[in-house]
C-alpha cells in the first residue's frame, strides 16, 4: 500500500497511531495527582516533539544516508522561521503561505551553502557548514538588524506588531496564526474522570505534516536515490569509478534536509509567531545532531525517537528539583536520603544538559546505533533467552532500518 | 588503430620522472598486459587513463576521443571500467544493491533524481542485476552484507559490477595481488571466460607472471617509466631486455 | 599610521588566544589524528583555574574589630584572608593581587592531568573510529565539562582582575614617538603567548622527544615499527596540548571574564583558524591565528563597520570559506592530511 512494503507500512501506521493519540499517551497521570507535573501532553510540548521530529528526520537524510556531518542545519530552521514571520507581518496570518515560503527560502539557502560546502568532505565539510551557520547567526543577530535595514530585529526577535501591514488579514479575525480560520492555539480539553486530555489544532497540523514528511523519508530511503546516498557513505571511490557523480546526489540530499529544517522552522513560527536568532546558533545545530545519533543514525524511526526522547526528558528533568527528590527518597533513612539527593542533584533541574551530555557520550561509545540498536539488542536478547546455549548467534547484525 | 591509444604520455612528481614518453596501443577485443618491476610506473599510467591523474604531456585517446581533463565518472561513462588492487565495493550495502548500482549508472547516466520510486520496482534493473549475480556465481549471496564476504568473493563481485556496466574496456590493477593460489586460478578462469564470451577489451596490470602468461595476447613491458618492449607473450618470455629489467626477480 | 598600529596591536591579544588554542588543536590532530571538539573546554577550564585560585587565596576568616565601629555603631567585622595572616598583610595582599599569573603554576599540572585522563580514558578508544565519531564524542565531552563548570561556578561571567601593576594602560607609542595607549595586560598576554609558542616549537625541534613526535606526525606507522613506544609519547603530547590551551585560558581571564560557554565560543573560531592555517601545520595554525585576530580587529574599526555594517562579525568566517575553497589545504597545509 502507498508503495511501501509491509514492514515500512507497519512502521508508518505505528507512528501515525502514536502521533494521533499522543494527547492520551502523554497524559497518563490524573490532573490533580502528584505525578501530574510529569504529564507531557500539553500543546506546547507536543508541538515541539513533532517539530523537532521533522527537523531530525530531515537531518538524518543527509547525515544518516551520506555520512556528511553538518553542524549548520539550525541556520535553515532559523531562516524558515524568519520567512514565515515575514509573511505574517506583511500579508496574512494564514499558515499555508508562511510554511510554503519557509520551505522555499530554506531550500534556496541550502542550495547556496550546500554548493559551496560540498566541495569538501569529512571534517572540512563539517567546519565549512559550521562557519556558514555562525556567519548567518551573526548576520541575523546583529548585522541585519540596523535601523536602516531591519530584517531580523536582532536580539528581540522578529515578531508581528499592530502597525504591520498584514494586507490580507481580514477584520475581526484574531491576531494569531490560523489555518483557514482554525487557530493554532485553540485547544479542546476532554475531561475523563480525573484525567484531562488536550487536543490542540497546532499540534495536529504539525503531526499531520510530520506524518507526510516521514512517509516521504521512507520513500527516499527505499528509492534508488536513497541507495546512491548510502553508496556515497560507503565508498565514494567506487561510486566515482562506477560512472556516478556524487556531487549532485549529496547536494540534493543537503537541499532536501535543508528544506525539512525550513519546514520545521516555519511550523515553529506558525505555533508561536516569533523568530529569534538564537535558534540558528551552532549549539542548536548540535542539538539536532544529538537527537539523530541518540535515536539511531541512518534508521527511519531513530530521529523521531531521539527528538521525542530529548524533548521529553528535557521537560521532565528540568522539573525535578530538590523537593521532588526528597519526596521520592523519603523512604530512605535521613542521612542516606540527603546523600542520594546530593548525588542526583547536579543531573536534574538545570543540570539536564549535563545528563544529556553524558548520555550522548555513552551512546556514541557503546551504542553507535542509538536507541534503535538498543531496542534491537533487547529484543534479540529476549528472543534468545529461551533458546539453548549452542544455537548459533546467527549472521552478522543487519544494519538497522 | 587500437581502442585505447596512449601517445607520448609523461608525468613528473617533483623531481621524479614517473612516466616518460609512454606509447601504447590496445587492440579492440584483446587482452593486453602491462608488466614491469616495482616502481616502473604501472599504477601511474593506469591513473592517467582513468582520470585520477592528468599527465603533463601527451594524449590518451579512447575510441577516438580524448579522456584527458575528464573526471573519473565521465571516463567511466565513456566505457572504461576499473578493478582495483584491493576490491573497492560498497561494503555497507548488500550484494544485490552493490550489483544494482552499476546497472542504474548504465541506464540513467551519472545523475538522476529518482527519489520516490521504489528501487525494487525497477524491474529491468533488478533482472539485470540478478542475471549478473548468476553469471558471477553468487546468486545465493544476494542478501549478504558485502563486507562479510571473503576476499575472493569481493573480487568477483567487483568484476561483476564492472561488467554490469557493459564497458568496452576493462582495466584491472593487479587483480590477484595477495590472493591464494586457488583464488588466483579462479580469477584467471573468470577473466578468460569474460574475454571469450563478451565483446570486451581487457587491459591488465600484473606482477604475477603466471597470470600474465595465462591471459595476455599482447604484453607491454614498462621499466623506469618508459615502455621497453611491446610484443606477444612468446617473444616476451625470452627477451633479453625484459630479463635485464627483472634481474633478480622471478620472471 | 597610529591607527593602523593600534589595530594590529588590538588584534594581537585575540590572535594570541586563537593561535594558542589552534596550536594545541593541531598538535592533537597531527599526532593523534583526532579532531578534538573538547579543546575549547580545555581553554575554559584553564580560565577557571585562575578563578579558583583567586577564590582560594581570598578565603578569609572573620574577626571583630575592637576599635572600629561600622555605620550602625556595632563592632566592625573584619574579613582577613588567611594568606594575609600567614604572610603578613603586605605580602599576603600582593599574593592575592597576583593570583592570575600565579594560577599558571596551578594550571600546568591540573591541565596536564585533565589531558592525561581525557586521552587515556576516552580519546584512546577513538583512534580507529571515524572522524565523525571523534567529533561527536568530544562534542559530548565538551558539553559535560561545560555543564560541570556551570554547576560549580554559575552561569554569570566572573571578574578576574589582572595584578594592579599590570592592569593600567601604557603609552607604547612613546618609544616610537607616536600616540598609542594600550592596556598593559594585553601586551603581557601577547608576550606570554609568544613565549609558550616558542617553547612548544623549541621543544619539538630540539629534544629527542620532539623529534620522535614530529616523525610520528609525518608517518605514524613507520615510527611505530622502529620499536619506539609512540603511543605513550602521544599521550604526553595530548597533555601538553591541553596545558597550552589551559594556559591560554588562565591568562585570558583578565581580558574577558570567564564564563562557562567561552570554550564553545572560542572552539568554533579556533577550528576555523586551524583550517585556514592548514590542517596539521603548526606554523600555519600560529600564523593564521594572529592573522585572523588582526583581520578581525581591522574589521571592527568604525570605518569598516560603517562601510559594511557588521563586517567584524562575519569576516573570519568569510575568510575561512574563501580560503577553504581556493586553497583547500589552507595556507601552509601539507598534502594528504585529512583528505579523502
Amino acid at each position: 500500500m502507498l508503495g511501501l512494503n509491509k514492514k515500512d507500512m507497519t512502521l508508518l501506521i505505528a507512528v501515525a497511531v502514536l502521533t494521533m493519540f499522543a494527547p492520551f499517551f502523554l497524559n497518563p497521570f490524573p490532573t490533580d495527582s502528584a505525578m501530574a507535573q510529569f504529564n507531557a501532553g500539553y500543546p506546547d510540548l507536543m508541538q515541539r516533539f513533532v517539530i523537532f521530529g521533522i527537523f531530525a528526520i530531515g537531518f538524518n537524510i543527509l547525515f544518516g544516508l551520506t555520512g556528511y556531518l553538518s553542524f549548520g542545519h539550525a541556520a535553515f530552521l532559523g531562516v524558515g522561521s524568519y520567512a514565515a514571520v515575514w509573511i505574517f507581518k506583511l500579508f496574512t496570518y494564514n499558515v499555508v503561505p508562511a510554511i510554503l515560503l519557509a520551505v522555499i527560502v530554506a531550500a534556496v539557502f541550502s542550495v547556496l551553502m550546500g554548493y559551496v560546502s560540498l566541495r569538501r568532505s569529512g571534517i572540512y565539510f563539517s567546519i565549512l557548514t559550521l562557519a556558514f551557520a555562525q556567519m548567518m547567526f551573526a548576520l541575523a543577530y546583529s548585522v541585519l538588524s540596523n535601523p536602516k535595514f531591519n530584517l531580523t530585529n536582532g536580539e528581540t526577535g522578529l515578531q508581528v506588531y499592530p502597525n504591520d501591514p498584514q494586507m490580507f488579514h481580514p477584520e475581526g479575525m484574531q491576531d494569531f496564526p490560523h489555518l483557514f480560520g482554525l487557530y493554532m492555539n485553540s485547544t479542546y480539553t476532554m475531561n475523563v474522570g480525573p484525567w484531562a486530555f488536550d487536543f490542540n489544532t497546532g499540534y495536529y497540523l504539525c503531526a499531520v505534516v510530520m506524518l507526510a514528511v516521514f512517509y516521504l523519508a521512507i520513500r527516499i530511503f527505499r528509492s534508488p536515490f536513497g541507495m546512491m546516498l548510502r553508496a556515497i557513505k560507503s565508498n565514494q571511490t567506487r561510486l566515482n569509478y562506477t560512472g556516478l557523480n556524487p556531487r549532485p546526489y549529496t547536494l540534493a540530499a543537503f537541499v532536501i534536509s535543508g528544506a525539512y529544517a525550513g519546514l520545521a522552522g516555519g511550523l515553529m513560527a506558525a505555533m508561536d509567531p516569533l523568530a529569534g536568532a538564537e535558534r540558528m546558533q551552532w549549539t542548536a545545530s548540535g542539538e539536532v545532531v544529538l537527537m539523530t545519533i541518540l535515536g539511531g543514525t541512518g534508521t527511519l524511526i531513530g530521529p523521531v525517537l531521539g527528538a521525542g526522547f530529548i524533548k521529553y526528558f528535557e521537560n521532565i528533568f528540568s522539573k525535578i528539583n530538590d523537593a521532588v527528590l526528597h519526596q521520592w527518597f523519603a523512604f530512605l533513612p535521613d542521612g542516606l536520603e540527603d546523600f542520594v539527593v546530593f548525588i542526583i542533584h547536579p543531573f536534574v533541574g538545570k543540570g539536564w544538559h549535563l545528563t544529556l551530555g553524558i548520555l550522548f557520550m555513552l551512546v556514541v561509545i557503546f551504542l553507535p546505533g542509538g536507541l534503535v540498536e538498543g531496542g534491537q539488542r533487547i529484543g534479540k536478547w529476549i528472543k534468545n533467552r529461551g533458546k539453548s546455549e549452542d544455537s548459533d548467534a546467527g549472521p552478522k547484525t543487519e544494519p538497522a532500518e | 588503430m587500437g581502442i585505447l591509444e596512449v601517445k607520448d604520455v609523461g608525468k613528473r612528481f617533483g623531481g621524479l620522472q614517473a612516466l616518460g614518453d609512454v606509447n601504447l596501443s590496445v587492440k579492440e577485443n584483446s587482452v593486453h598486459a602491462i608488466i614491469g618491476p616495482n616502481g616502473a610506473g604501472k599504477s601511474t599510467l593506469l591513473n592517467c587513463l582513468v582520470g585520477k591523474l592528468i599527465p603533463d604531456t601527451g594524449s590518451v585517446m579512447f575510441d577516438g576521443q580524448s579522456v584527458l581533463g575528464r573526471t573519473p565518472y565521465e571516463i567511466n561513462q565513456m566505457g572504461i571500467s576499473r578493478v582495483f588492487q584491493t576490491p573497492e565495493i560498497f561494503s555497507d550495502l548488500s550484494v544485490m544493491e552493490n550489483m544494482m548500482i552499476p546497472c542504474f549508472a548504465k541506464r540513467d547516466g551519472s545523475f538522476r533524481m529518482h527519489a520516490i520510486e521504489n528501487m525494487m520496482d525497477e524491474k529491468d534493473i533488478v533482472e539485470k542485476a540478478e542475471a549478473m549475480l548468476v553469471d558471477m556465481n553468487m546468486a545465493d549471496k544476494r542478501e549478504m552484507h558485502a563486507a562479510s564476504m571473503s576476499r575472493g568473493d569481493k573480487r568477483r563481485l567487483e568484476i561483476g559490477m564492472c561488467l554490469a556496466q557493459e564497458p568496452r574496456l576493462l582495466l584491472l590493477d593487479e587483480p590477484t595481488a595477495g590472493m591464494a593460489r586457488a583464488d588466483t586460478n579462479n580469477t584467471i578462469d573468470l577473466l578468460k571466460q569474460i574475454s571469450d564470451e563478451r565483446d570486451i577489451t581487457i587491459a591488465i596490470i600484473e606482477h604475477d607472471m603466471h597470470v600474465v602468461f595465462s591471459l595476455a595476447q599482447r604484453i607491454t613491458v614498462l621499466a623506469q617509466g618508459t615502455p621497453l618492449v611491446e610484443d606477444n607473450p612468446e617473444n616476451i618470455k625470452g627477451h633479453p631486455k625484459v630479463r635485464e629489467a627483472y634481474l633478480g626477480e622471478s620472471a | 599610521m597610529d591607527a593602523i598600529l593600534l589595530q594590529i596591536l588590538n588584534g594581537l591579544d585575540k590572535g594570541s588566544a586563537y593561535a594558542l588554542i589552534a596550536l594545541g588543536l593541531t598538535l592533537i590532530f597531527g599526532t593523534l589524528g583526532v579532531v578534538n571538539f573538547a579543546h575549547g573546554a580545555l581553554f575554559m577550564i584553564g580560565a577557571f583555574c585562575a578563578v579558583t585560585l583567586q577564590r582560594f587565596l581570598s578565603l578569609s576568616y572573620q574577626t571583630v574589630s575592637e576599635t572600629e565601629k561600622d555605620f550602625l555603631g556595632n563592632p566592625l567585622k573584619v574579613e582577613t584572608p588567611y594568606v594575609e595572616s600567614w604572610f603578613g598583610p603586605e605580602i599576603g595582599a600582593s599574593i592575592i593581587d597576583w593570583s592570575t599569573p600565579l594560577a599558571i603554576l596551578l594550571a600546568i599540572p591540573i591541565m596536564m592531568l585533565v589531558g592525561l585522563i581525557m586521552e587515556r580514558g576516552l580519546i584512546k578508544h577513538f583512534y580507529k573510529r571515524e572522524h565523525a565519531d571523534q567529533i561527536l564524542v568530544t562534542f559530548g565531552l565538551a558539553i559535560v565539562l561545560q555543564e560541570i563548570v556551570k554547576y560549580y561556578f554559575g552561569a554569570n561571567p566572573i571578574q578576574t582582575p589582572a595584578p594592579d601593576a599590570l592592569s593600567g594602560v601604557a603609552n607604547l607609542g612613546a618609544w616610537f614617538g607616536l600616540e598609542l595607549a594600550y592596556p598593559v595586560w594585553r601586551i603581557v598576554y601577547f608576550c606570554f603567548a609568544a613565549l609558550v609558542i616558542f617553547g612548544v616549537f623549541a621543544f619539538l625541534q630540539f629534544t629527542t622527544f620532539g623529534m620522535v613526535v614530529r616523525a610520528g606526525m609525518a608517518d605514524r606507522e613507520t615510527v611505530g615499527l622502529l620499536g619506539i613506544n609512540i603511543d605513550r609519547r602521544f599521550t604526553i603530547m595530548f597533555a601538553i596540548a591541553a596545558a597550552v590551551a589551559g594556559l591560554a585560558g588562565v591568562m585570558y581571564a583578565p581580558i574577558n571574564p570567564p564564563n562557562y560557554h567561552m570554550g564553545m565560543d572560542f572552539l568554533v573560531l579556533s577550528f576555523v583558524v586551524v583550517v585556514v592555517g592548514g590542517m596539521g601545520s603548526l606554523p600555519g595554525a600560529v600564523l593564521a591565528g594572529f592573522m585572523l585576530g588582526i583581520l578581525e580587529s581591522f574589521a571592527s574599526t568604525t570605518w569598516a563597520t560603517t562601510t559594511i555594517p557588521g563586517i567584524n562579525q562575519i569576516i573570519i568566517y568569510l575568510v575561512a570559506i574563501i580560503v577553504l575553497l581556493t586553497r583547500p589545504r589552507g595556507l601552509m597545509g601539507r598534502k594528504g592530511v585529512m583528505e579523502e
